[in-house]
């Protein structure tokens, strides 16, 4: 019997997200003895959990020096794409947490599971991010969902929230039964579950090749639910709004990325000989993606669903830049530009969460986008700071958003020749970027052109947590050069 | 032996069997069991191909033994989600799930 | 030339279904049917019923039912380890540790919010 060792375990190679876990189970033992009405130490001592595994993290890219390694016997492969993403995954887990931090008492919702439960997802995305197996791929994704339903109801007794979980989590269970069944067809039609072993059968043209190409549909279908891309999406406005708001940014950013993680390594790493089919899928669901949720989001009056719809949306460009990945040679350009439209996303998403959250009041109304009506008045930091995130969703110049839509653009206009569906996913992007100007540039006329007196509060940790996003935001926009560098060389890689 | 393709077709009927009930159905309780009915489908074909296609590899079957342990994890989630709504509303019934709507 | 092994058992599973609803059906189809009202109550032994028949049960038992599932599940992880014991050595005994270490800390969890208490 061949039995693993410690080479081929290589626990050092997976060390943030061991950090990450060891972590959060001492913490849930720590918890249970922290008196209620102190659970912030939970909440401070979990960020300290996750400065650790940052720091294992960047040791681990520079010992790396871009080479990929695998651990638990094949089972994750640590590369320069996961590394990258493990990073967006430790911020997102940070801010979400700085959040929260004043958010949970100020709604009678403080307890100390919040933190936990928002720890193990953040672990389950990483693993998400260097699944090199197929049951790996499942397990990751359920140990990204359950915490996430339980904490889209966190505010219970509150009706809205218990709805929101209710439905997250039947849409969820629902779509993970197609992710599992293409899945076993996958395994059926290649005779392996290891994403190596899938990319060497079908790259000698397996005779049940057929049979994974259904088992690749229906993957595409499970994670179209949970990167919500139409016409999967039915979810999501719903669950965005109903879930506390900090969850809502937290899930909106991670949830969102973690599933394009585990999409790209499937489809890029291990089906690039059956990538014109999946390619042409992924673009028709882009085009819809985009068209649906910036046209919708124009009718909503509620800003958690508006962006909520504005999340889908995103998700459409995203996936213009996986589609554009269908070809091998133009793979590294197309998914460099996805986790780094990942990265302006996540800061700018967290960010306007954060305003909105600054503008919710204690009994969860305030989420009217007239409720914004005077904040460049009252608050005309704040109210920079929200044109900011705004402009950065648009893609103005001068923030992060244009930046991150520019280099998908680019890599998916690079790989449209002879493919006039990523060309066509191309021009859909732009122009629903146009159309959705109108509803983003709204509220920055809200904000500044309408009277009003807004509630906001302000604390400390949120502050933070807006400031840092805010500067990424911008730093991102005027010199994004190192970083896109960081982002091409984080390559996607198949070992094993 | 029985032919694989039996297998197939037991689990892709009982898969839209599971499909069939979570969109017909409208207490929250029967469409979890619908979701475990489309889990348990995957199950039986993840065992045959194993038994069929790779027997000397037993990835299939402890694929399978995971399917349970996440299907056992989702129902407590599930189950607990739905007492906890029942405590408030005396009622699970999906169609009544009409607070959030555009 | 397998289906002909289970041919036998087929017809068995056949006999037996028909033979059920022949049973069954007979009364009701040449069965006197004149119902009244005493007739139509349920029967407990004779007794004048007390309250409906479907009993409430309480919310407690829910969630010992679902703190049984999540606990009951781990024997499928462990039972095929015991079976390779011997083989799997040390490396065997660590994982298992580690996975029965992560139980622990759910149960001790579990423990101390008061999830095993019945009152």
């Amino acid at each position: 019997m061949n039995l693993p060792t410690l080479e081929s375990i290589n626990l050092l190679a997976v060390l943030p997200v061991l950090i990450v876990f060891g972590w959060t189970l001492v913490l849930l033992v720590i918890d249970l003895f922290i008196p209620s009405g102190r659970k912030y130490w939970t909440a401070w001592l979990g960020i300290l959990g996750l400065l650790g595994a940052a720091v294992a993290l960047a040791v681990r890219f520079i010992d790396a020096r871009g080479a990929a390694v695998t651990a638990f016997d094949g089972m994750l492969t640590v590369d320069g794409f996961s590394l990258f993403l493990q990073a967006i995954f430790i911020l997102t887990a940070v801010i979400g947490i700085l959040l929260a931090l004043d958010f949970l008492p100020r709604h009678k919702i403080e307890r100390g599971e919040y933190y936990i439960l928002l720890l193990f997802t953040t672990g389950g995305m990483m693993i998400m991010s260097m699944a090199a197996d197929l049951i790996v791929v499942f397990l990751a994704l359920e140990l990204l969902s359950i915490p996430l339903y339980i904490l889209t109801g966190f505010a219970r007794p509150r009706a809205d929230s218990e709805e929101a979980a209710m439905k997250y989590f039947l849409l969820g269970a629902f779509a993970s039964g197609f992710l599992v069944f293409g899945i076993a067809l996958t395994y059926g039609g290649t005779g392996t579950t290891s994403l190596v072993g899938v990319f060497n059968q079908l790259a000698e043209g397996e005779p049940s090749r057929d049979l994974a190409l259904v088992g690749m549909a229906l993957i595409l279908v499970g994670f179209g639910f949970k990167v919500a891309a139409v016409p999967f999406h039915m979810w999501t406005p719903d669950v965005y709004q109903g879930a506390p708001t900090p969850v809502t940014a937290f899930m909106s950013v991670g949830a969102k990325a973690g599933g394009f993680a585990a999409l790209m390594r499937i489809l890029i790493v291990a089906m690039p000989a059956v990538g014109e089919a999946w390619g042409m899928l992924v673009a028709i669901l882009a085009m819809l993606t985009m068209i649906l949720g910036n046209v919708v989001a124009i009718a909503q009056r509620n800003i958690k669903r508006m962006l909520a719809y504005s999340s889908i949306a995103h998700a459409g460009y995203i996936l213009v830049a996986v589609s554009a990945a269908q070809r091998p040679e133009d793979a590294p350009l197309a998914v460099s530009a996805a986790i780094f439209y990942l990265l302006t996303y996540a800061f700018t998403n967290l960010g306007a969460f954060g305003v909105v959250l600054a503008v919710e009041r204690e009994d969860g109304s305030g989420n009217l986008l007239e409720d914004f009506a005077g904040l460049g008045r009252s608050k005309p930091v704040l109210a920079a700071i929200m044109t900011l995130f705004m402009l950065s969703l648009t893609g103005m110049p001068v923030s992060a958003g244009l930046v991150g839509k520019f280099f998908v653009f680019q890599a998916a206009i690079n790989a449209s020749v002879g493919n006039p569906w990523i060309l066509a996913a191309a021009i859909v992007g732009i122009v629903t970027s146009v159309i959705s100007a109108f509803y983003y540039i709204r509220i920055i006329l809200i904000m500044y052109m309408q009277e009003g007196e807004p509630q906001v509060v302000l604390k400390p940790a949120l502050t933070v947590a807006l400031a840092l996003t805010a500067l990424a935001t911008l730093i991102l926009g005027i010199i994004p050069a190192p970083v896109f560098q960081l982002a091409k060389d984080a390559l996607l890689t198949l070992v094993g | 032996m029985i032919p694989l393709h039996w297998f197939l077709l037991v689990a892709a009927g009982m898969f839209c069997l599971g499909l069939f009930g979570v969109l017909i159905r409208r207490n929250v309780v029967a469409i979890l069991m619908s979701i475990e009915l489309m889990l348990n489908a995957v199950n039986l074909n993840l065992v045959a191909f194993w038994r069929y296609l790779a027997p000397e590899h037993i990835n299939g079957q402890m694929f399978a033994v995971f399917v349970f342990a996440v299907a056992a994890a989702e129902v407590s989630v599930g189950l607990a989600l739905i007492i906890s709504i029942y405590r408030n509303r005396d009622d699970v019934n999906a169609g009544d799930l009409n607070l959030l709507k555009w | 030339m397998l289906v002909q092994q289970y041919l036998p058992i087929a017809i068995l599973v056949l006999f037996a279904i028909i033979m059920a609803l022949i049973v069954v059906f007979t009364s009701v189809i040449f069965g006197p049917h004149r119902p009244t009202k005493k007739k139509l109550a349920p029967y407990e032994s004779g007794m004048t019923p007390i309250g409906p028949a479907v009993r409430r049960l309480p919310v407690r038992f829910y969630l010992v039912a679902v703190l049984f599932i999540l606990f009951d599940v781990e024997i499928i992880f462990l039972l095929p380890y015991a079976v390779v014991i011997r083989q799997l050595g040390l490396y065997g005994l660590i994982a298992t540790g580690v996975f029965v270490v992560i139980l622990t800390v759910g149960l001790l969890y579990e423990w101390k919010k008061g999830g095993l208490d019945w009152e």
